[in-house]
């Protein structure tokens, strides 16, 4: 079990006309580890993702998630086996409070919904997970504030609340810290490093001081090319990846 | 505006069900005016009006922007009609067949048009009305475009006598409660989260893990049944079935309605649907071009006053909004009693017109005289 990768990416393919954005990119993803994905902007990040939660269907290649061949199925029915992520954009429910966001993303766990007469906010099963989950990003306090009326910062916390909510096995962040000021970066990442061992993680990060403090390994993509996956320390020394990615000659030694 | 939430639909729901209970009254008033034309308006309000709050669940608060709604009237309708036709007249058989058929008819449509977005969905549910419409109009074994009279109401046996107008009304009336109700326990239940996260950002949905096609398909469904049943009432209240109540101004009719009153309120659809269709039966009293009044009232709501009447009684624009109307209505009161003479309606909506201007600035002065 300990061994096992909780995600085997293999040779996945993806092209957008003559753009090649996913070029045979094999991945490994460890149980516990945080993993991180840097690239230049352009690099297909965000794409790879979006193959990975299944908006988006590769043209070659297979996603495994604890075992199971899952590069045919449908985005919710990936979120039910443990999958989460959290978007580039902020993708919340506006018109909610943050609580009842939290409440949905329980609720989708919590069995079907066709239950059309109770009311779903005086739910014990449902509203206990919720305000724990904002309590472990730090917005237990604003629960009851409508989520338009919330800060970017909270935005961002209230995404991982959200995914943190429907008890994922392996969460994929794409850019956690997407505009956020320093203060708010640092606490992310202070939030993000408490996750650390009890759930896998995946992280798209432009912010390297993050990645560099959080990452048990790298993987540097290029033009769709994973073109390198190491620790930190290696990856920082790579000179394919300074040349690449960087954009520094390598020191002449 | 700083009115707290639940104030502002505390409001809406005290004027709500005020409403209802006027509502109540219409037949009392038609007896003691001797005015029978009153309880016809007013059923065909109430019908119009539950057929509204069906559409409501799945424009206001499944943002499923449905125009081919008065399919499923149709489809009540002509459940009824057909089989009084063939001397079928118990409710038994009548009202299970008709709720079914608009079930079946809408898990259909559902299921051809919920797999699009937008306009594209607008479309294709508006083609597939337009389809009952003309399939209605090609039956000529019940009337073809002349439409078919139904010679019996339906039959409830010794329970209610649908031929006694009033009973008829409370019947309609007692359903239009019945369905807010519903709709108020089903929104705030665990299906209607999904069905108001759905249409605050389906991808969202989907990434927390919630397959949404089938949802808003049961959603659609449910919505269809209802306003089937509308039709079926409809159908009894006017004694006859024809083409033109599936036609897809109805259906446009309806989106008014429930634009106008207050998409994804729970006593929007309510609101308007009589302030549509009393508009309607008052304004086209004076001139036959009362589209031409109508028309640019409906612009100056969605221009002004956002989230629909049920969104102005929540803010500051209630008085005024309810200034105008009872201006409007006292005008016309003025009317039927003095005839043609406009000096003193004109008079007394100009004075109403200044005295709600006067009061809103008043306050908006008082306002702005408190910050320092």
């Amino acid at each position: 079990m300990s061994g096992q990768p909780v995600l085997r990416v293999r040779e996945l393919v993806k092209r957008f006309g003559g753009l090649l954005a996913t070029d045979s990119v094999s991945l490994d993803i460890l149980p516990g580890e945080v993993h991180a994905i840097i690239g230049p902007n352009g690099a297909g990040k965000t794409t790879l993702i979006g193959q990975l939660i299944g908006e988006l269907k590769p043209d070659a290649g297979s996603v495994e998630f604890l075992g199971r061949d899952i590069t045919a199925l449908p985005v919710h029915a990936r979120s039910h086996l443990g999958l989460a992520r959290s978007f580039q954009i902020t993708s919340i429910f506006l018109d909610f409070t943050a609580l009842e966001n939290v409440v949905l993303a329980v609720q989708a766990h919590d069995g079907h919904s066709f239950r059309f007469w109770q009311k779903a906010m005086d739910d014990a099963a449902l509203l206990q997970p919720a305000r724990a989950a904002l309590e472990q990003v730090g917005l237990g306090h604003r629960a009851d504030i409508p989520a338009n009326a919330l800060s970017h910062g909270e935005h961002r916390q209230l995404e991982l609340a959200m995914a943190l909510a429907t008890k994922p096995q392996l969460l994929l962040l794409d850019e956690p810290m997407a505009g956020m000021g320093p203060e708010d970066s640092a606490r992310m990442v202070e939030m993000l490093r408490g996750l650390k061992g009890k759930v896998s993680i995946l992280l798209i990060e432009h912010d390297m001081e993050a990645v560099f403090a959080l990452a048990d390994r790298i993987t540097v993509l290029v033009y769709g090319r994973a073109i390198a996956t190491d620790t930190p320390d290696a990856i920082r020394r790579n000179p394919q990846v300074r040349q690449a990615y960087l954009g520094e000659e390598a020191p002449v030694a | 505006m700083s009115v707290p939430a639940s104030l502002r639909s505390s409001v809406s729901t005290a004027v709500a069900l005020l409403l209802l209970a006027a509502l109540a009254l219409v037949p009392l008033a038609a007896e003691v005016f001797e005015d029978p034309f009153l309880l016809t308006l007013f059923t065909r309000i109430v019908i119009l009006a539950l057929a509204a709050v069906s559409l409501n669940l799945i424009l206001g608060y499944g943002g499923l922007v449905s125009f081919g709604h008065a399919a499923f009237i149709g489809v009540g309708g002509y459940s009824i009609g057909i089989l009084a036709k063939h001397g079928m007249y118990a409710a038994w058989i009548q009202w299970p067949v008709a709720l079914l058929m608009s079930a079946l008819f809408s898990l259909l449509i559902g299921l051809l048009s919920l797999r699009t977005r937008g306009i594209f969905f607008i479309m294709i549910t508006l083609a597939l009305s337009q389809l009952v419409y003309y399939l209605a109009n090609g039956a000529y074994a019940y009337g073809g475009d002349d439409g078919l009279t139904i010679l019996k109401r339906t039959d409830f046996g010794g329970l209610i006598n649908l031929s006694h107008r009033p009973s008829f009304y409370y019947l309609c009336w007692a359903l239009l409660v019945l369905s807010l109700f519903l709709t108020h326990r089903l929104v705030n239940s665990r299906f209607g989260m999904v069905l108001r996260g759905a249409k605050s950002n389906d991808r969202r949905m989907a990434a927390i893990g919630f397959p949404v096609l089938r949802y808003r398909l049961t959603a659609f469904v449910i919505a269809g049944t209802v306003c089937g049943l509308a039709g079926a009432l409809l159908a009894t209240h006017t004694d006859f079935i024809s083409p033109a109540m599936i036609h897809w101004t109805r259906s446009g009719d309806m989106i008014v309605m429930v634009v106008l009153g207050g998409m994804g309120s729970l006593f929007g659809p309510l609101f308007g649907a009589v302030s549509f269709l009393a508009l309607e039966e008052i304004l086209s009293s004076y001139t036959e071009y009362w589209k031409l009044v109508f028309g640019p009232l409906l612009v100056l709501v969605v221009l002004f006053a956002r989230g629909g009447i049920d969104g102005a009684l929540g803010r500051g624009h209630g008085g005024i909004l309810l200034g105008i109307i009872g201006g409007f209505f006292l005008l016309h009161g003025v009317h039927l009693v003095y005839g043609d003479d406009w000096a003193i309606p004109g008079a007394l909506l100009l004075g109403c017109v200044a005295l709600v201007g006067l009061v809103h600035w008043l306050r908006r002065h008082a306002k702005s005289g408190d910050k320092p």
